[in-house]
């Protein structure tokens, strides 16, 4: 069954047409990349399926459900949760404190139990426990008390996907993950999103580095211009004339 | 009691500057409390700030927002309190109690709608509110008094029970003071205190994870509302009198002193710089004409030494330390 359905999303900036009639299906597991030269309308329709912005036409279905147009933090509820291109971290808060902020969607509790800690105490140990399992998880364990500020770009990173593996997403979205990361931080992310892709979560990433995508990727999909060229496998995609032309062909041509 | 103790020695000595500004303010209650006079009065203002100050820091050092117009609340609670008390003979406790909750009313007014946008809509709306509150005290003397003022304010009290001495609403102050001090750290460390600080850091990484912003920040603001409006209430039942001018534009400009000296967005910083700044132009007084200028003087010191406030004082010598080593 298919978890993330965009039927002819299209959006439009005035005369410019971002992401042009984009059609796809993501399938329940797995780690499906979008790929595509800078300015192709990737970040555009990650922001149409997070709820960031309204798609001006077309559908995006979640889960069966029609999320078109529904607001982020909706969104996030039924399970579809997003990291940013560049990083938006809680930048004074502890790196622990950071991941305890992703539990949100799974605690409950306002002003009273603020205000009689006793009544949270057990869900706020649990808290606790859950996000310094996730630091763990992507290697942060050591750094759980320093403030997120402090942090170098690739642990950042990783602090960012710790905090949305903590709202236990069915679908992960992550812009540009590797952005940025050098080469060790890059194959330390790439086990790490392996990890998370194993234990069930469904990831769509939206990325540059073809080696990194060609590595970790078990579906790619092709934007151009706003436009979807290709789709399949990372091999069936690299074959595929049209990618080589628009993608590869201009990266071939700079090695030249 | 033993582990407070040792915490409370730990952290200390972590932050030396930090501790003797706290020890220097309790040694400055005993003195005051057993000496009495006129510093008493000091006392009461300062803690009364606590309230107020702990409220707004709720609003802007945690969420991040930004309100000109607290007094308003303060305002509101606090004339409903000298109105119905003084010239209707209500009971103190039921009089401030209908003050709260007519500014807890105001807040929502201007902060429903203004709270759904983006950018400086809720700052220009608080100023507005602010300003409106203050005309409506002055002009409206068939209640207000206007510029006159309402005196023979009863103390708070429950029937017979009544906080009258200076020593007594000290210490009533103080309790007041630690109870909201106490609200404010229980908030910061809660599941709502986390999704305020969330808002406060990123707004779009809020809503990613499932944060409804516009719902928290307006939780944030009348909760900050409640306090100024308790504050409100405990000047004119502690002081005895209200005139405009008491909750005028420079609440505010005291306030963010108080706010930024401390430290924004910590809990002791809020409380720390209400104390320091409540009771700083008294023991600067005795330079008489130069006292403003004394008083100006150590701001600046104490914004160019410490520009997180004098809570980060604590963060800054343990820099020291690890520079040193």
């Amino acid at each position: 069954m298919s978890l993330l359905t965009l039927e002819k999303v299209t959006q439009r900036f005035g005369g410019l047409v971002a992401v042009d009639n984009v059609s796809l299906n993501i399938k329940q597991g797995g780690i499906t990349a979008i790929i595509g030269p800078n300015g192709a309308g990737k970040t555009t329709l990650f922001n149409a399926i997070s709820g960031f912005r309204t798609p001006t036409e077309g559908r995006v279905a979640f889960n069966g459900d029609d999320i078109t147009g529904l607001a982020p933090e909706r969104a996030a509820r039924r399970g579809l949760v997003r990291t940013f291109q560049l990083v938006q971290l809680f930048e004074t808060l502890t790196v622990l404190e950071n991941v305890k902020v992703g539990r949100h969607l799974h605690t409950s509790g306002g002003l009273l139990s603020a205000l009689i800690p006793w009544r949270a105490r057990a869900i706020e140990a649990q808290v606790e426990d859950i996000a310094r399992g996730l630091l763990h998880r992507v290697g942060l364990a050591a750094q759980a008390e320093m403030i997120a500020s402090a942090l170098p770009y690739g642990q950042k990173r990783l602090l960012e996907i710790a905090r949305a593996l903590a709202s236990e997403p069915k679908l992960l979205l992550l812009d540009e993950p590797a952005a940025g990361l050098n080469r060790t931080e890059t194959s330390r992310l790439a086990d790490v999103i392996r990890v998370i892709a194993a234990q069930g979560v469904t990831v769509l990433l939206i990325e540059h580095d073809m080696n990194f995508v060609m590595n970790i990727a078990d579906r790619v999909a092709v934007l151009d211009f706003g436009k979807l060229i290709a789709e399949g496998t990372p091999t069936e995609v690299q074959k595929n004339k049209d990618v080589i032309a628009a993608y590869l062909g201009t990266m071939e041509a700079a090695h030249a | 009691m033993m582990t407070w103790l040792t915490t409370t020695w730990a952290e200390a000595r972590r932050a030396p500057v930090l501790a003797l500004l706290w020890a220097a303010a309790a040694a400055l209650v005993i003195y005051v409390f057993i000496g009495g006079g006129y510093l008493i009065a000091v006392l009461h203002f300062a803690a009364i700030y606590v309230v107020f100050v702990t409220g707004l820091n709720i609003f802007m050092g945690f969420a991040g927002q930004v309100s000109f117009g607290h007094n308003a609340f303060a305002a509101i609670s606090g004339y409903t309190s000298a109105v119905l008390t003084a010239t209707h003979g209500w009971e103190p406790l039921p009089a401030a109690a209908l003050g709260i909750l007519g500014a807890l009313i105001a807040a929502l007014i201007v902060g429903y709608p203004t709270l759904r946008l983006r950018g400086h809509y809720l700052a220009m709306a608080t100023l507005a509110i602010g300003l409106i509150v203050y005309e409506v005290a002055v002009q409206w003397q068939s209640v207000t008094q206007g510029y006159m003022g309402i005196s023979g304010i009863p103390p708070l009290g429950i029937g017979r029970f009544e906080v009258t001495s200076d020593r007594a609403i000290l210490i009533f102050l103080i309790v007041v003071a630690a109870l909201g001090v106490a609200a404010a750290a229980g908030i910061r460390h809660s599941r709502l205190g986390r999704a305020f600080v969330a808002i406060a850091g990123s707004e779009d990484a809020a809503r990613a994870l499932g944060i409804d912003v516009a719902r928290y920040k307006l939780a944030a603001f009348l909760i900050s509302a409640f306090y100024a409006a308790v504050a409100g209430s405990l000047f004119v039942h502690a002081v005895g009198f209200v005139s405009p001018e008491v909750y005028g534009l420079h609440m505010v400009v005291l306030a963010f002193t108080m706010l930024y000296v401390g430290g924004i967005g910590t809990v002791a910083g809020a409380a720390l710089g209400a104390l320091v700044i409540g009771i700083l132009p008294e023991t600067v007084r005795r330079f008489s004409e130069y006292q403003d200028l004394a008083y100006g003087t150590l701001l600046i010191l104490i914004l160019i030494y410490a520009p997180g406030g004098l809570a980060s004082l604590s963060r800054l010598s343990t820099r020291r330390k690890k520079e040193d080593a």
